[in-house]
């Protein structure tokens, strides 16, 4: 494990942007920038995540250390970047809901690990789909904080199905987070607990479609 | 007192006296099924007070709860400030546009005159026509949400996170307005008849933020504020976290605090330590899809945990029952709760060395 992750993740929770900035440039002295992402970035991510869901960070901290690694990354790895990774068609989604923050964290973190994603906004049902198989996405990510938009992803699940597009689904929200068997009810292929969670179940597929 | 005679609010104000009463008192949150009740559409529900008035008063005799909810919908607040709200069929009715748009927008910003508010007019209005119905013998609560966690609608969760941490002055002048509303907001529904206020501040949750953040901020304006409510404040973290900070909410002044289904209800009551009551945990996602076994198994689970002593509203962890909770399973919860939760609950000591 790369020693720096611990004081770039602490100066992430402590919203020490300078801290975090000299770190990852201390990084960089060694390491390219796509292995500064994935050696250093991402693990930090990762457990701030898993801080999260264990109660001990706030979204508060997530959000805005997601928000300035995207711009880090942003600035060292470009989305023109050839080191960006290959990966699957992905866009990101709130369905039929009305509150972005989670979108806004899972895109970032995403990015911020070196993904690009369509970002799809707000959308119902109708559209959503439509709009998956036109732009031949693989990998879906929809978030909700609703429990009517949650359930609605069945709706989604079962017409992509129905067309075989292939498309696999991931869910994260607080309906999923408070109920552990509702992403299988509707018919996601997986559940992601925190923003961190995502970027690990995208590689894992991102493996089986090779 | 003869404990076989209470009334909802003699059980009430006596668990909340960290006392026992006869049973459990059971605080059904329960507002949508208000519609479902009358035939009617979420959207016309709301429209009139009379609508409110006659479902809750429905609610309260088939679901055998101990308070009636004076509470529409959140969004109602950001209305009085000229803000919108988007109906569902089957949900909450939501927030529309943020009315701040940049940030700019909080130096001009003024709090709505609340004895106006054409939206509030009708909140108001069900609150009297429940006093008029119950009088004393029904807990009437009133909702405000916290001027600290208003600015989420006001402005959407992402910016009023920045806000927050970049920009503490108009952070203050945001307050000093939500407040000056809140305060106003709240006193009028005690006036007109609401027995206390549940302070919906979910921002404060260690959920969204640290403790060390909740302390400058959240705290502060909750003190500020609850110390101008002429009543009695129920603060809820309406699913959010807040088992490290509830020395610290207790220190608000606050009387009861709304817990999460996240967090273990014995430590929750250890943590609350007599200051304060809890109001929770039922999980409200889950009971959507509960047996009435599941049911009776999770309210004997949260009165043994945190039953004993008094101190304990009964409740699910949301401040509201979803939609979608079937029938059945608020009948289930009621039944459990004549059965489990009357006084001395002398079966928890066994139920508690098993589980």
């Amino acid at each position: 494990m790369n020693p720096l992750i611990k004081p770039f993740r602490e100066s992430l929770e402590m919203l020490d942007r300078v801290q975090a900035e000299s770190v990852f440039q201390q990084a960089l002295t060694t390491l390219s920038p796509i292995q500064a992402v994935e050696q250093v970035v991402v693990p930090a991510l990762e457990q701030i995540g898993a801080a999260w869901e264990a109660g001990s960070v706030a979204l508060s901290q997530v959000y805005m250390s997601g928000r300035f690694c995207e711009e880090l990354v942003e600035h060292v790895l470009p989305p023109s970047d050839p080191d960006r990774k290959h990966q699957p068609r992905s866009a990101i989604v709130v369905l039929s809901d009305y509150h972005m923050l989670g979108k806004r964290i899972v895109y970032s973190v995403m990015r911020a690990s070196g993904f690009e994603l369509f970002d799809y906004g707000r959308m119902g049902v109708d559209e959503l789909v439509a709009r998956a198989q036109a732009d031949k996405i693989r990998v879906l990510l929809i978030s909700v904080l609703i429990l009517p938009s949650a359930l609605r992803v069945r709706d989604v699940c079962t017409r992509l199905k129905a067309a075989a597009s292939g498309i696999k689904v991931l869910v994260g929200g607080a309906p999923f987070l408070f109920d552990a068997q509702m992403w299988q009810e509707v018919g996601a292929d997986a559940m992601g607990h925190s923003a961190a969670d995502a970027v690990n179940i995208v590689e894992g597929w991102m493996g089986e479609m090779q | 007192m003869n404990a076989t005679t209470m009334n909802s609010m003699q059980r009430t104000l006596t668990t909340l006296g960290q006392q026992e009463p006869d049973r459990v008192p059971l605080f059904l949150l329960t507002t949508l099924h208000g519609a479902k009740e009358l035939g009617m559409s979420i959207e016309d529900y709301y429209a009139r007070a009379e609508n409110v008035i006659e479902g809750q008063l429905r609610l309260l005799k088939k679901y055998r709860a101990d308070c009636l909810y004076g509470f529409f919908y959140a969004s109602i607040e950001v209305e009085a400030w000229g803000g919108s709200t988007i109906y569902l069929p089957d949900g909450p009715p939501l927030c529309g546009a943020p009315i701040i748009q940049r940030p700019e927008d909080i130096d001009t910003l003024k709090a709505p005159d609340v004895a106006t508010a054409p939206c509030l007019q009708r909140v108001f209005a069900a609150i009297r026509g429940l006093k008029a119905a119950v009088g004393d013998t029904v807990p009437i609560i009133g909702v405000a949400i916290s001027p600290f966690s208003l600015p989420i609608m006001q402005m959407g969760f992402d910016k009023y996170i920045e806000l927050l941490y970049e920009q503490p002055e108009r952070f203050e002048k945001l307050m000093a307005a939500n407040i000056a509303f809140s305060v106003a907001w709240s006193n009028a529904q005690l006036a007109a008849g609401a027995t206390a206020i549940c302070y919906f501040d979910p921002m404060s949750s260690t959920t969204n933020i640290p403790r060390e953040l909740y302390l400058k901020t959240g705290q502060q304006v909750a003190k500020r504020a609850i110390a101008q409510i002429k009543g009695p404040t129920a603060t809820h973290m309406a699913s959010g976290r807040c088992l490290p900070i509830m020395a610290d909410i207790a220190d608000t002044g606050t009387a009861v605090v709304g817990v999460s289904g996240l967090e273990d209800l014995g430590e929750l009551k250890a943590a609350a330590n007599k200051r304060v009551s809890l109001l929770g945990n039922l999980n409200g996602i889950e009971m959507r899809r509960w047996t009435p076994e599941q049911a009776e198994a999770a309210v004997k689970c949260a009165i043994a945990r945190a039953g004993r002593g008094g101190g304990l509203l009964l409740g699910d962890n949301h401040g509201e029952i979803p939609w979608q909770v079937p029938d059945e399973v608020l009948l289930a919860i009621g039944d459990a709760v004549e059965r489990w939760g009357r006084y001395p609950l002398d079966w928890v000591e066994e139920y508690l060395a098993v589980t």
